[in-house]
């Protein structure tokens, strides 16, 4: 196969773009919407644990911690998804059996995907077999940014071929993507190319996801639904680190995509400690003070 | 295939709370003082949103001007003018921080009284108040670095008229270049909109500004006629429409005052089918929907290369659909009220002209609140440049979409309007930005933004948008006589 791209791609403005993303950090979320939003996100959340010393403890704690975020008297939802290197998975898949939430599994050589072609897919294959039910894939940024988008999109698909009903995030890694115009680009690629998900970042770079860079993805996955009808999601993941913060992506999502965007099918949090927070806010809106984080347990 | 803006995560009210003092009455401010009108009479301001009366103003007569020109002049041949220039600059710095002290408070107040959202007077309105008198105290002491090997001395009394757009924001244009200069100042403020100019003169009481260097004098057009005619007046500044601008220049033709007029606009939005897609359209929504479309320099014609037009009404269409239309005090909303009744019906006897002369008119489908002065934010395709509505200033939230083919006939179709005040071009491509902007007769030519603003930049106009220039060391111009050198 060799991948082209069909549609056309719009520059994207620095600086207006940055200037339409500030304008949704000034909204005001208050009372109800401020504890929908806040619901929303939990419902919203791949809750990940990405490190090297990933313990059998620390995963079957943040299984625990998704099935059930909060005491029941705060009607909190559990997250959309648990998400994990492939070693991870069937622990990850034991702990959460029953509950219908899906493991995630990083693969194709997460963080870097700089391996060849055949091992980034076997990583795959090894996740799927290990009961993963969404597949979070790196693109080559090597590629992209010597211009060979069609390595790029040819990898997707391959990925993509391999998980089959499987739900595929393809991770663009913005921070070294460097430019919005770039954004844009590897968004309509990868849609193009199969994508489920586009997803901003690892975590492991910095910047990782940003507000108008979320918002430069969902303008190309608003625009994709437009000219095909069909629905991709998105995913900013990495250094969403506060309740606040969330809200205004949700704000952004909403003025953006409409209200078709504002559900875990199609739009998620990656974030490890997004949830400590968002815990404190919901208690503070149902009991009406501000508790010490001791109250609430880490994943 | 149409996205869903409904309901989901819908925001509550977020009324902006801080508590303000409107007073019941206000007199006018003359030599230092809050005094009540020499006839005794008093009309209301109305808050635009409610329509429901908000204050009572003092209709000031000839005979008020004439006190408020004769406190100016001793102020400016006794105090202001033999003033060290840096002992002036540090009273327009108190004011300035004062401004920023009290930015809440007037950011409210210019809502309640103008219907513009919260949002734009908290983060636009105000925030450029206090900047325009920092840039001008920053000048008071370097007038010799403006106009190098001359003399920079003040002109005299300064009369100054400005409109309800942005009350502060133009009471702050024309008293900080003129006070900078050595000037004293009679300002009369927007029938509609006088509130803050009164906590404006607060503002100045409380900076110890020597008494008579402000004066203001509210009141109806014939308020301001007095003063621009008053012998006393060395200077008349006006902002405000074409018609009231052509008549002044008409009183002070002869009189030796000299004359800044800042007047309408049509301004064009070009954009070409290289532009960054998205933030033109934002670009266009802030153009003409910021401050309702009250805004001289509105980018109220849009000029689209035909291969785009359908994409990018089509964008702008659903883009209005999220616009949220409501209270101006809440913090949410985008688009407040519009200013008077008389201006919703000069709006409204447009937009059916638009309607009876076969253009084809875009709205969103949501209601509006019952009472007070609405108009939702509207646009009309299918329009050429003879309909009214591509000719005549609307000065509301209604844009005028038309079409070009090639960068020379958006030229042509740019400058084909007797305004010449503002402009927009959208494209990535730099060389075609600079080489368009070259032709464009306006004054100001924004590139891939619209309605920027800074104390530092010029602004004025060509053609009938008036002539002088506000704002940077332009700005100092009209409020100097320059000696020697040159």
């Amino acid at each position: 196969m060799s991948f082209s791209l069909q549609s056309k791609v719009p520059p994207v403005d620095r600086v207006g773009v940055e200037e339409r993303a500030a304008t949704f950090t000034r909204r005001s979320i208050k009372n109800e919407a401020k504890l929908t939003g806040l619901r929303l996100t939990v419902a919203m959340m791949d809750l990940t644990t990405l490190e090297g010393a990933d313990s059998r403890g620390k995963i079957a704690s943040l299984c625990r911690k998704a099935r059930q975020p909060m005491a029941p008297r705060y009607d909190c939802p559990p997250c959309a998804a648990v998400c994990v290197y492939p070693n991870q998975v069937a622990r990850a898949v034991a702990g959460l059996e029953g509950s219908g939430i899906p493991v995630a599994s990083v693969a194709t050589g997460f963080p870097s995907g700089q391996y060849p072609v055949g091992l980034r897919l076997e990583d795959v294959r090894f996740a799927l077999g290990e009961g993963a039910s969404e597949i979070d894939m790196v693109i080559s940024r090597g590629a992209f940014l010597e211009g060979d988008l069609e390595r790029v999109g040819d990898e997707i698909a391959a990925v993509k071929d391999a998980c089959g009903d499987v739900h595929l995030k393809v991770i663009f890694e913005t921070g070294e993507l460097r430019t919005y115009d770039n954004v844009r680009l590897a968004s309509q690629l990868a849609i193009e190319a199969g994508a489920d998900f586009i997803k901003t970042s690892t975590g492991k770079v910095a910047p990782a996801a940003t507000l108008p860079v979320t918002l430069v993805m969902v303008e190309a996955v608003r625009d994709h639904f437009h000219a095909t009808g069909k629905r991709v999601g998105v995913k900013p993941a990495g250094g969403i680190r506060t309740a606040k913060q969330a809200l205004q992506y949700l704000a952004m999502v909403k003025e953006t995509a409409g209200d078709d965007w504002l559900t875990p099918d199609l739009f998620r949090f990656g974030a490890s400690s997004l949830l400590g927070d968002v815990e404190r806010q919901i208690a503070k809106a149902i009991d009406g003070n501000y508790q010490s984080a001791d109250y609430f347990s880490k994943a | 295939m149409s996205l869903n803006f409904g309901e989901a995560f819908a925001y509550a009210p977020a009324p902006e709370t801080t508590p303000v003092a409107v007073r019941k009455r206000y007199g006018l401010f003359i030599d230092g003082e809050f005094v009540a009108p020499r006839e005794g009479k008093y009309f209301w301001s109305v808050n635009p949103a409610t329509g429901k009366r908000l204050a009572r103003i003092a209709k000031g007569s000839a005979a008020d001007v004439d006190a408020a020109v004769k406190s100016a002049r001793r102020a400016y041949e006794k105090t202001w003018a033999p003033m060290a220039p840096a002992e002036r600059g540090k009273y327009l710095f108190r004011i300035a921080r004062l401004i920023q002290e009290k930015a809440r408070e007037l950011a409210i107040l210019e809502s309640m009284d103008g219907g513009k959202p919260i949002k734009e007077s908290r983060d636009v309105d105000l925030p450029l108040v206090a900047a325009h008198f920092f840039h001008y105290a920053g000048w008071a002491d370097k007038l010799g670095y403006a106009f190098p090997g001359r003399t920079a001395a003040p002109v005299g009394v300064a009369g100054q008229v400005i409109p309800w757009n942005f009350p502060l924001l133009m009471a702050a244009w024309k008293i900080a270049p003129a006070l900078a200069c050595g000037n004293t100042v009679v300002l009369k403020p927007a029938e509609t909109t006088s509130v803050t100019a009164l906590h404006l003169a607060a503002v100045f009481r409380e900076a110890g500004l020597p008494e008579g260097v402000v004066n203001i004098v509210t009141g109806p057009g014939k308020t301001g006629a007095a003063l621009v005619r008053h012998d006393g007046v060395d200077k008349v500044a006006f902002t405000g429409s074409t018609a009231v601008g052509r008549e002044i220049a008409r009183e002070t033709a002869g009189s030796g005052k000299r004359l800044t007029l800042e007047l309408g606009g049509k301004a064009a939005n070009i954009v070409f089918d290289d532009a960054p897609m998205e933030q033109a359209v934002e670009g266009v929504v802030n153009g003409i929907y910021f401050n309702q479309g009250h805004v001289c320099c509105a980018g109220s014609r849009l000029l689209l290369q035909e291969s785009i037009h359908d994409e990018f009404v089509a964008r702008l269409e659903r883009r209005i659909e999220t616009l949220r239309v409501g209270d101006p005090l809440d913090k949410n909303t985008d688009v407040g009220a519009i200013n008077s009744k008389e201006q919703l019906a000069r709006i409204a006897d447009l937009v059916q002209s638009g309607i009876d002369e076969g253009a084809d008119l875009h709205q969103p489908d949501r209601p509006l609140p019952e009472a007070g002065f609405w108009c939702r934010p509207s646009f009309f395709t299918g329009v050429t440049p003879s309909h009214r509505i591509a000719r005549e200033e609307i000065f509301g939230p209604v844009l005028s979409v038309m079409t070009f083919r090639t960068p020379d006939e958006a030229v042509e179709r740019a400058n084909n309007t007797c305004y010449g005040l503002s402009a927009g071009v959208w494209t990535d491509k730099g060389s075609k930005a600079f080489h368009i902007a070259d032709r464009l007769e306006a004054g100001v030519v924004w590139a891939n933004t619209f309605n920027k603003f800074d104390p530092a930049s010029p602004f004025g106009g060509y053609k009938e948008s008036g002539f002088g220039r506000e704002g940077g060391l332009q700005g100092l111009m009209p409020y100097v006589s320059l000696r020697g050198g040159g």
